[in-house]
């Protein structure tokens, strides 16, 4: 009788960091890859705002837009719109994808949890929205002199919070979508609502006060980015610091339900 | 020692029974298949031994490792093809290739794997753009990347032409060779008998039969057909009288005989003793087809 046959016993199994890191290399140049996702979600937001600035009325100061620059209030909308691009289109559109096409369930036989390819795949897009958003901000503060954010310690917090709290709500609607055409029509309709508040279709600055309080409470949270580009966030008061917690608090429930309710099949 | 041992497998889904009492064996470097009609319960059967599903009852070893208690040490020695398992579509065969054998802590060359599958010409070209073919050859390298000593291929051939279905068939038995035992799931009778060493057959959640693809036809009992031009001074009662022969019909120097066991062997043997020599000698095999209809009652759609 022939011995048993055994499994390989050879060195340690992967580490999860190494698996990691080539999936974070693989899946970043999948979104550079992407040319919708690279056109809308990181350059249309530098382009449509150079449009707007080409325009020299935009350019300046005006009685009809509160006596500042259009240009200057609606830096933060061009901001969201890569933003929500990634985060609530882009983002549940791939892992509802991955998931119905097998992606997940083929590295599931494989010594390596799906769930890296998931972490992989929300880093990459991170990692696009910093990059769009640099580009964005660099842009506007080159060629239209929009300032620099003059609270940057409180604009970047309420960027890294606000992109949370996009991501979240992305990565949730598809965990709960059973199919890639639900998760679609859930982000089209998140992202609607984003830009709505976010002022893409009417500038904030004309929008009903009802539509303009929702900015404040609505992720990414629209008017602490613009009060804090414009320096005009009261730093001391608790206005700034409620809206942090609002935005941290629907990223941490909503990455929390995401975690416990996604479907993997 | 089988490599594989699969005893007494249940499963439901709600109030569906999907696996009834399944009990297999798989030995070492063998091609093992598993043939059913669609729902028979092939793929549940071996996502079991995958530990990709649960089952409610049974027990299974792969090289003596348990599918669900000892996961991450069957992944590193089981390599796995899904039916209907995507890749990113922008994500090219190299880099798939490249980035799977990152998840083993021993893999192959993914440029010999790429070679071997005869898609090296394709390293650089996206998921989406290659062909049904491609696709799943590229899908073989990436269950073979970590240098398994089981390979579990599903439904490997479906939706390819005749002629990438032969090229994969070559390709399974180079697998082997290699030392790679393979267990193939399948509703092809023509894939099972030409490549599987032994055969399960499934239908309805239970193993009909279970033996190599000649021991299968032959233990259906079905009857056999032969047929040779014999001389005028054959004896014909000679050869009624064979065990084996059930019936013998002559019309003018066309003889035909229907029998069942070793009925060539029995027929050609009394032939010879005679020194009658029989021209233009053709048997007509029963084929697995015919054999799964008479095990399990029922057909396979083709």
């Amino acid at each position: 009788m022939s011995p048993p046959p055994t499994p390989r016993r050879k060195g340690p199994t992967v580490s999860t960091v190494s698996a990691l890191r080539h999936l974070i290399a693989t899946e970043v140049k999948l979104v550079l890859r992407e040319p919708m996702t690279l056109g809308f979600g990181m350059l249309l937001p530098t382009v449509i705002l150079l449009g707007l600035g080409s325009v020299p009325v935009l350019r300046e100061p005006a009685a009809d837009f509160g006596g500042v620059r259009f240009i200057d209030t609606f830096a933060p909308t061009a901001l969201i719109l890569g933003m929500g691009v990634l985060g609530i289109q882009h983002l549940p559109s791939v892992l509802a994808t991955y998931r119905e096409n097998g992606v997940l369930r083929r590295m599931s036989t494989t010594p390596v949890h799906p769930g890296l390819v998931l972490a992989a795949q929300l880093i990459a897009v991170v990692a696009a929205v910093f990059a769009s958003s640099a580009l964005l901000v660099l842009t506007a503060w080159l060629v239209l002199d929009v300032p620099l954010p003059r609270q940057p310690l409180l604009f970047t917090a309420a960027f890294l919070v606000g992109t949370a709290s996009l991501v979240a709500l992305g990565v949730l609607a598809a965990a709960l979508a059973p199919s890639t055409r639900v998760a679609n029509g859930l982000s089209m309709a998140l992202y609607l609502v984003v830009m709505l508040v976010g002022g893409l279709f009417l500038p904030r600055i004309f929008m009903p006060d009802v539509l303009v309080r929702l900015g404040e409470v609505t992720p990414p949270g629209v008017q602490l980015l613009l009060d804090s580009w414009s320096g005009g966030a009261d730093a001391s008061g608790t206005g700034p610091l409620a809206q942090l917690a609002i935005m941290a608090v629907i990223a941490a429930v909503a990455a929390a339900a995401a975690a416990k309710l996604f479907r993997w099949e | 020692m089988p490599i594989i041992d699969v005893r007494n497998l249940h499963k439901r889904y709600g109030d569906k029974v999907v696996l009834d009492d399944v009990s297999f064996s798989v030995d070492e470097g063998e091609i093992f298949g598993i043939l059913g009609p669609n729902g028979a319960g092939k793929t549940t059967t071996v996502e079991c031994v995958e530990g990709l599903r649960v089952p409610d009852g049974g027990t299974i070893s792969v090289l003596g490792l348990d599918p669900r208690r000892d996961r991450a040490e069957l992944r590193e020695n089981l390599g796995a093809q899904l039916q209907e398992s995507a890749l990113p579509g922008r994500l090219r065969a190299g880099e798939a290739l490249r980035l799977y054998a990152s998840f083993y802590r021993e893999s192959a060359d993914p440029d010999e794997l790429l070679d071997m599958l005869g898609i090296a010409d394709q390293r650089d070209t996206q998921f989406r753009r290659l062909s049904g073919g491609q696709k799943q050859r590229l899908s073989i390298a990436l269950a073979l990347v970590g240098l398994p000593r089981v390979a579990v291929l599903d439904e490997l051939t479906t939706g390819l032409d005749p002629q990438a279905r032969r090229t994969t068939w070559d390709l399974i038995e180079r697998v082997r060779d290699s030392g790679v035992t393979i267990v193939l799931v399948t509703h092809f009778m023509d894939e099972a008998e030409r490549l599987c060493d032994r055969l399960a057959l499934v239908d309805g959640g239970r193993i009909a039969a279970l033996d190599t693809p000649g021991g299968l036809v032959a233990g259906a009992g079905l009857e056999q057909r032969m047929s040779f031009r014999a001389p005028a001074d054959l004896d014909e009662r000679a050869l009624s009288a064979l065990p084996e022969v059930a019936s013998l019909h002559r019309t003018g120097s066309q003889v035909r005989i229907t029998g069942q066991g070793n009925l060539v062997y029995a027929v050609t043997a009394a032939l010879a003793r005679d020194r009658v020599v029989a021209e233009d000698l053709r048997v007509e095999r029963s084929s697995l087809d015919d054999a799964f209809v008479a095990l399990t009652g029922n057909g396979l759609p083709s």
